[in-house]
């Protein structure tokens, strides 16, 4: 039973999904919206569940005095201060929360965004290599997309921007399609494989 | 020579760290700018599109991103809204990314205040809901079902800009500004393909060259990808001083010098190669 029930329960709403897709006339249009809508609840509910996790593991952190415990109480106090903020004064604009996370929030998110460009500076001085045929066509790739991508580019040679576009529009496109129809072909059989109860490694543990 | 070029090779990365520093601070406080032309480039598609539409019509913005790509989304953000609520279009805007839902009330309250346009008669801002593509999905056959109200909780029948609206077929174009998943890839396969509205957006310059593939099949109006896609928008718009053309300057350097560190890198990687060779 414990394998049966879930199995058919995948089985199932896989299959109205499916049909939800070609079909939208009743009855399967009203159990296609009430298995989304259901899906909304359960996805909005797994967010609580994360925040319950999350000061489970930090506070855990904490207790046994694991590596790098000293920054939990800092996740903690700012996640308690976020959520009691919002929870008292709502999150609408020019609130307590909206002004925390405007000036707060935001530009700290940001600089940790920013702080892939030195990285980024570091390992293409120390990794991009010229060293075969293929390596120099992608360097040369990677350095007329860099131009194309600034004023600077064009004020160069005019022709640069053009060049980009080509890139992007062509041999780009060629490569990302192939990797993108590899793996739409892949989430096709893999659900394929989980509707008709053959791949089950998300039921966890063993058969 | 030799031991310049050995040294260089093994340059420690805080001299990069510092020059890359400099290439963005000396342009930035020095006013730096550079002309910005607009080529036949998807970011001219988008503004093309959008200003093609008819004023009073329906426009979805999904604002899809955090604050960690504000300084890329955000000045497209601003653009957009400019452009759109210029023509007297409707705004709706919602969010996949919790956070993008108090962004887009940033922007869109900003931008509104400058143009002298109301709240829930020229733009709404329903919030965000999780589900990514599922949640596109059930907009497609009832938008009041996913929001039955709005972000600061007015009810959907009190806000008059929706009384024509019922589901996604409704709106004449979508625009997501995307900076990850769930974004462009859930609105052009949803919202697009299954329910056949026009999807255009902006994204971040990473993650532009895999959207390149639908501006091709025509699943995207136009693409604005990274701060250059930010800027073209900007300056197609008309406006000035906006953040994104100010950051082209630096982000021109920025580039030249990363290109400086690769071209040294190989002058010292193939110096060194010739060397073992010889030894």
């Amino acid at each position: 039973m414990r394998l049966i029930l879930p199995l058919s329960i995948t089985f199932i709403t896989g299959v109205i999904m499916v049909l939800h897709f070609f079909v939208p006339h009743q009855p399967i249009k009203l159990l296609g919206d009430n298995l989304q809508d259901w899906y909304l609840i359960v996805a909005s509910a797994a967010i609580f569940l994360g925040a319950l996790n999350l000061m489970h593991v930090h506070v855990r952190k904490i207790k046994l005095k694991l590596k790098n415990w000293k920054y939990s109480p800092v996740t903690i106090a700012g996640f308690m201060v976020m959520f009691i903020t919002g929870l008292i004064y709502g999150v609408t604009e020019a609130r307590p929360f909206d002004f925390m996370f405007m000036n707060m929030v935001a530009p700290m998110g940001s600089t940790m965004f920013s702080l892939l460009a030195f990285f980024v500076a570091s390992a293409a001085f120390r990794a991009f290599r010229a060293s075969n045929w293929r390596a120099t066509l992608l360097l040369t790739s990677a350095f007329i997309v860099m131009l194309g991508q600034v004023p600077i580019g064009a004020m160069i040679w005019d022709k640069i921007p053009l060049a980009k576009v080509w890139l992007m529009t062509f041999p780009n496109t060629a490569g990302q399609r192939a990797v993108m129809i590899g793996a739409a072909m892949g989430v096709v059989s893999t659900s394929l494989r989980m509707i008709f109860g053959i791949e089950r490694s998300y039921l966890g543990g063993t058969d | 020579m030799a031991g310049i070029l050995e040294k260089l090779g093994n340059m420690d990365r805080r001299i990069i760290f510092v020059l890359i520093a400099l290439s963005v601070i000396i342009p930035v406080t020095t006013h730096l700018t550079f002309p910005n032309p607009v080529g036949a480039e998807p970011s001219r598609d988008m503004y093309e599109y959008v200003d093609a539409l008819p004023s009073g019509c329906d426009v979805l913005l999904s604002f899809d991103y955090g604050p960690s790509t504000m300084p890329e989304l955000h000045p497209m953000a601003i653009a957009l809204a400019t452009h759109l609520l210029r023509k007297d279009i409707n705004v709706v805007c919602m969010a996949l990314w919790p956070e993008g839902a108090s962004l887009g009330q940033e922007v869109m309250s900003g931008v509104a205040d400058s143009l002298g346009k109301a709240q829930y008669e020229d733009w709404c801002n329903l919030g965000y809901k999780t589900g990514g593509g599922i949640m596109i999905v059930r907009l497609g056959s009832s938008m009041k079902a996913v929001f039955p109200t709005d972000r600061d909780n007015l009810p959907w029948e009190e806000i008059p800009m929706l009384e024509n609206i019922s589901d996604l077929t409704d709106f004449d174009l979508i625009i997501t500004l995307s900076a990850g998943d769930p974004g462009v890839p859930a609105w052009v396969m949803m919202g697009g393909d299954r329910f056949g509205v026009p999807v255009g957006g902006g994204c971040t310059a990473v993650s532009a060259p895999q959207y390149y593939t639908y501006l091709q099949t025509g699943q995207m109006v136009g693409l604005l990808g990274g701060l250059k896609g930010a800027a073209d928008y900007e300056t197609l718009v008309g406006i000035t001083g906006g953040s994104a053309i100010e950051g082209m300057a630096p982000q021109s350097i920025a580039h030249l010098v990363i290109m400086g560190f690769i071209i040294l890198g190989n002058i010292a990687y193939f110096s060194q190669k010739k060397k073992e060779g010889r030894g």
